[in-house]
């Protein structure tokens, strides 16, 4: 077993809502008041999960709660979570821009963090300038640097204009650059967070392979991002963040599993919005309320699709649900149309999981519109009302496509195996 | 895995208020002087003049205060050229009042990069004091150029004595008290915003109780006992006496202004240190 690198101990951390101008100096007296008496903080005693849907009465929040894990050398550690379960707030903390209010963290090893591409890049100073200054800002010596000059331009692509001003750069010349640099960091921890949302396909799939190089030197890595497909084939471990605590820690594919299906519970019970319903009579007799799907799926897993609706007018009967899923250039790929017998029986309200089981989409992104009919009538119809997204990894991680790596698009989705190679001619598949 | 194994580093929510870790700052050095050098190289980018600004804004002032100050008001000068006079003033006091302001932003100024990588915060305000360190020996050059002129022009008498040779220690006292002033600023303003305002007109009120426009000998009674507490007070009175031997040399003007300076300065670190680890919370 290879040694602790990071030990995150009993971790919280707090921030207040609101303003927090207004009613500080008050506060400050009265915490200090409190000290004085030897009694405890009188606003840490606000305790409840960080829901940032439901409003809370307490000025403060807990972003972080009772936070424990080990980090290992030479692991990459993926950290996922939906947005506010306090992922950044975590990196944060780990590359020590905030403190924690309670807990501490041991580290063996320089830390270098990447919370952003291009802290401190000064507009007015050249690609050149600018790397030095990064640089230095990230923790590297001018010695080692320049050392490694030269690889940083290479890497960037950017040498025609390193000698410009940076804000006379592209936006994408800019993030390269800035990659570049931090690529280039030689830590023992990297921590990195969502960067590679920027930049095109070709330098995203070199950043992540100078991540991988990274870790592979024996590096620790710990990596926030809402790329699954990322996270797959870089993280050896994964966290999986809910509500600023730890909810799992476990494999990678079991955490990425629960997190796209805990993505449906996220999405379910949010009202349709107005305006995706197409004509204004829809939803008068029977009206669908909520639709939510599965946010992302791995390539033939299980995608899941949640609905509700109500029947306002009691008289209707014989009524049919039907959806279908678009592609995202509008083209129908599958209709579904539930038996005309179907009711509401009892209830005037009806909620309905339906599962995609082994599905065969290609990867991409996919969009769910769905219906209401009753005797050939359209009662209610959402279009675009919910969206998926396959990645081109199945659950094992093997690739879509018939060699690794390579990608195909289309609409059918068949397997494609080589069983046969001729030599110097052409080869053929199983189509 | 062993709890015996070394931790290099614990990151835990309150530090000594001692554990300053100035070799952490010694380690980031090349940055201090990427930062001096990043000031000096933005600053004049796409001027025409680029830093022919530097003389432009003392000479400026100067001629400014010498027809306002000497012309209208006939505030006497102690015998000292009005010119040298007012420039002296008023190149030292433009380089304690960027030391203290441009550091006291350091906090807010720099939010979005302290927000998102660590480094030493104090490296930001040091390189701000050398950067103006080094804009003040150009500016001194300045004002020896227009004595050398006035020398020989009309033939201004300069009695150049033996203090001269603790200027640079003024030079170091200036800016460990506009550090120290600065970063205590700094700390507080992350907080309670309006003391951003509070500083931007009291500074330009402290240069009225420093004897930049007038000289130490204008004042009596209560006015002058009032100027000596002004730590500044000595500091000027000793440059200009350094160079034309009139004025005033005090030193236990000067005592006291080391020890207020270095009070100020030990304060301003510790305080910068503790706001240091929570300040992106309330910034």
């Amino acid at each position: 077993m290879s040694d602790v690198v990071i030990k995150v101990e009993d971790l919280y951390k707090q921030y207040r809502l609101g303003l927090v101008s207004t009613g500080t100096l008050a506060h400050d007296i009265n915490r200090w008041w409190h000290k004085v008496r030897g009694k405890d903080d009188p606003y840490q005693l606000v305790t409840g999960e960080n829901n940032r849907a439901v409003k809370n009465d307490s000025e403060y929040v807990w972003a972080l709660q009772n936070i424990n894990f080990e980090v290992r050398q030479g692991e990459v550690l993926g950290i996922i979570g939906k947005n506010g379960a306090g992922k950044s707030t975590l990196l944060k903390i780990l590359s020590k821009v905030t403190g924690p209010t309670k807990g501490d963290i041991k580290v063996k090893g320089r830390i270098a963090s990447l919370l952003e591409v291009g802290t401190g890049f000064h507009p007015e100073l050249t690609g050149r300038e600018n790397i030095f200054l990064n640089g230095a800002i990230l923790g590297m010596t001018k010695f080692e640097i320049k050392s490694k000059f030269d690889e940083i331009v290479g890497f960037s692509g950017v040498e025609k204009y390193i000698d410009t001003p940076v804000k006379r750069y592209s936006s994408g010349m800019y993030v390269r650059l800035a990659f570049a640099v931090a690529a280039h960091l030689e830590p023992e921890i990297l921590i990195v967070d969502e960067v590679l949302a920027v930049g095109d396909a070709e330098f995203q799939k070199k950043c992540l392979g100078k991540m991988k190089d990274v870790s592979g030197q024996g590096r620790t890595v710990l990596f926030v991002s809402h790329n699954m497909q990322a996270m797959s084939s870089l993280c050896s471990r994964i966290i999986y963040m809910q509500n600023g605590t730890l909810a799992q820690n476990g494999s990678v594919n079991d955490m990425i599993k629960k997190y796209f299906d805990d993505t449906i519970a996220l999405n379910a019970g949010k009202p349709i919005r107005e305006y995706i319903r197409d004509a204004k009579h829809y939803g008068q007799e029977v009206r669908i309320e909520t639709l939510a799907c599965t946010d992302q799926a791995y390539w033939r897993d299980n995608v899941k699709i949640k609905f509700s609706a109500t029947r306002v007018n009691k008289n209707i009967s014989e009524i049919e649900f039907g959806f279908g899923i678009n592609d995202s250039s509008g083209l129908r790929i599958c209709t579904y149309e539930s038996d005309r017998s179907f009711t509401f029986q009892n209830s005037d309200e009806v909620e309905l999981e339906i599962a995609l089981t082994e599905p065969k989409f290609v990867p991409g992104k996919y969009f769910i519109n769905i219906g209401v009919r009753s005797l050939n009538r359209t009662l209610d119809h959402i279009e675009f009302g919910a969206s998926f997204e396959v990645l081109d990894i199945d659950v094992n991680g093997t690739h879509f496509g018939f060699t690794l790596g390579s990608s195909i698009s289309g609409y059918i989705d068949t397997r494609a195996e080589v069983v046969q190679t001729v030599s110097n001619k052409k080869s053929e598949r199983n189509l | 895995m062993s709890d015996k194994q070394v931790w290099t580093e614990i990151i835990s929510p309150q530090r000594g208020l001692f554990d300053v870790r100035l070799s952490e700052l010694w380690r980031y050095r090349d940055l201090i002087a990427l930062f001096v050098k990043r000031d000096f190289v933005s600053i004049y980018k796409q001027t025409i003049l680029g830093p022919l600004w530097l003389f432009i804004q003392p000479l400026f002032t100067t001629l400014t205060f010498f027809f306002v100050f000497n012309k209208i008001a006939n505030i006497p000068t102690d015998g000292v050229h009005p010119v040298l006079f007012y420039l002296s003033g008023i190149t030292l006091w433009t380089y304690f009042s960027d030391c203290f302001i441009k550091t006291s932003n350091t906090f807010v100024g720099n939010a979005s990069i302290f927000g998102k990588v660590y480094f030493p915060r104090l490296t930001t305000p040091i390189s701000v004091i050398i950067s103006n360190i080094i804009k003040l020996g150009i500016q001194t050059m300045l004002f020896l150029v227009v004595l050398c002129f006035l020398v020989i022009t009309e033939g201004v008498e300069v009695k150049i004595n033996a203090t001269i040779l603790i200027l640079p220690y003024l030079v170091f006292l200036m800016a460990i008290l506009g550090l120290g002033l600065g970063i205590i600023f700094s700390s507080l303003t992350t907080k309670y915003r309006d003391l951003s305002f509070l500083l931007q007109f009291g500074v330009q009120l402290l240069m009225y109780a420093t004897p930049i426009i007038y000289p130490l000998s204008y004042t009596h009674g209560k006015m002058r006992l009032l100027l000596s507490f002004n730590p500044l007070t000595s500091i000027i009175e000793t440059f200009r006496y350094s160079f034309f031997s009139i004025g005033q040399f005090d030193v236990w003007g000067l005592a006291y202004t080391t020890v207020f300076s270095v009070v100020t300065l030990g304060m301003g670190v510790l305080v910068f240190n503790k706001v240091e680890k929570s300040f992106m919370d309330t910034v």
